[in-house]
């Protein structure tokens, strides 16, 4: 009787587990297609398909470093555009980036795609994490 | 045996088909007959449009003109620094362009910017240097906004205009226009597209085995 119990117990939480799991991924998949729509539309022209950047003109989208840590600031460059120098890669960026007033929700859906396409990986940014990313912006 | 003979005809028949498929590019623009007298004789020849003299200067500060073209096959664009719709996906075409013929010296890339009042030298200078392109195979060329223009519509063919409710404002097409020894155009391709623009480097080759014909005087 006892073990009948853990059985159905511990087989409902392998359940849940499970299909928790697959939200989170068709989230991800969500975020992530609508993203490289949006990609192609505003951000492909400049930073490449590949996000490979030009030269010393544009930056490339390839260092996942920092992305990891800008991710914030990232969020307010789509929004806002970009006037300061920044570096990535070790080399220093300083032309202007126009900026692309898009709702939260667009911001979210590219940023998902950009970190983790390029060899990036850092799973969904949503709309909320925007939201408050956005409401940091200077 | 007559099956032989009718087979090596057919051979030769395909050989010379083959051999006479050489390309030649199209000539562009208005044509017109001339007729003058060579050697007694009364000739009628065609005369094509040709890209007419010009003064512009590149990002070193080194005065440019058609002189500075004699013999060579060049690719012209227009462009400008701050534009932020489709001339960086044009430059990293027009660098595999640059790419396959910096070694050369017959192909010259011609980049003629339409925002001359804010392109001044130093900021084609700057640009060429961001975008990695050195020595004389590519210029970036400023010059009066009404030559700019003239050139751009009359002689090359490609349309530019101001336009301030566009990003950046004006509007431009993306066109590469291949220009001959000659000075006539040969060709323009859409220079957002990798395709084409790979399609101009095999045209470019085409051009640099043709004959200079002996019109131009």
């Amino acid at each position: 009787m006892k073990l009948k119990v853990i059985a159905c117990i511990g087989f409902f939480l392998v359940v849940l587990i499970i299909s928790c799991q697959s939200d989170q991924e068709i989230e991800f998949k969500r975020y992530y297609s609508a993203g490289s729509l949006t990609y192609q539309i505003h951000c492909q022209n400049c930073h490449g398909v590949n996000g490979e950047g030009l030269n010393n003109l544009i930056p490339p989208l390839t260092d996942s470093v920092f992305l990891k840590t800008n991710k914030t600031v990232v969020a307010c460059f789509i929004k806002f555009g970009l006037k300061e120098k920044i570096t990535i890669s070790g080399k220093s960026f300083n032309e202007k980036m126009p900026p692309n007033d898009l709702p939260p929700i667009e911001i979210a859906n590219v940023l998902t795609y950009v970190t983790n396409s390029f060899g990036n990986k850092l799973g969904t940014i949503n709309e909320q994490q925007v939201e408050s990313y956005l409401s940091k912006c200077k | 045996m007559k099956k032989l003979f009718g087979a090596m005809v057919i051979v030769l028949l395909w050989s010379a088909c083959k051999f006479n498929n050489t390309k030649t590019l199209p000539i562009y623009g208005n044509r017109q007959a001339e007729t003058k007298v060579v050697n007694g004789q009364t000739v009628t020849d065609t005369v094509y449009q040709t890209i007419p003299p010009f003064k512009f200067v590149n990002q070193y500060g080194d005065s440019i003109s058609e002189k500075n073209l004699d013999g060579k096959i060049y690719v012209a664009d227009f462009f400008f620094t701050s534009c932020p719709s489709i001339c960086p996906v044009m430059q990293r075409n027009m660098l595999n362009v640059y790419n396959a013929f910096k070694g050369g010296g017959d192909v010259k890339i011609l980049s003629y910017t339409i925002d001359p009042k804010y392109d001044s030298v130093p900021i084609l200078k700057k640009y060429a240097d961001k975008l990695g392109v050195a020595g004389n195979t590519w210029w970036f060329l400023q010059g009066k906004k009404d030559d700019t223009y003239r050139i751009a519509e009359k002689n090359y063919l490609v349309a530019v205009s101001k336009d301030s409710t566009v990003a950046g404002g004006y509007v431009h097409q993306g066109y590469f226009v291949l220009i001959d020894k000659e000075k006539r155009v040969r060709g323009s391709y859409d220079g957002t597209n990798q395709e084409q623009v790979a399609q101009l480097i095999a045209d470019i080759k085409t051009l640099q085995t043709e004959p200079v014909t002996e019109t131009t005087k």
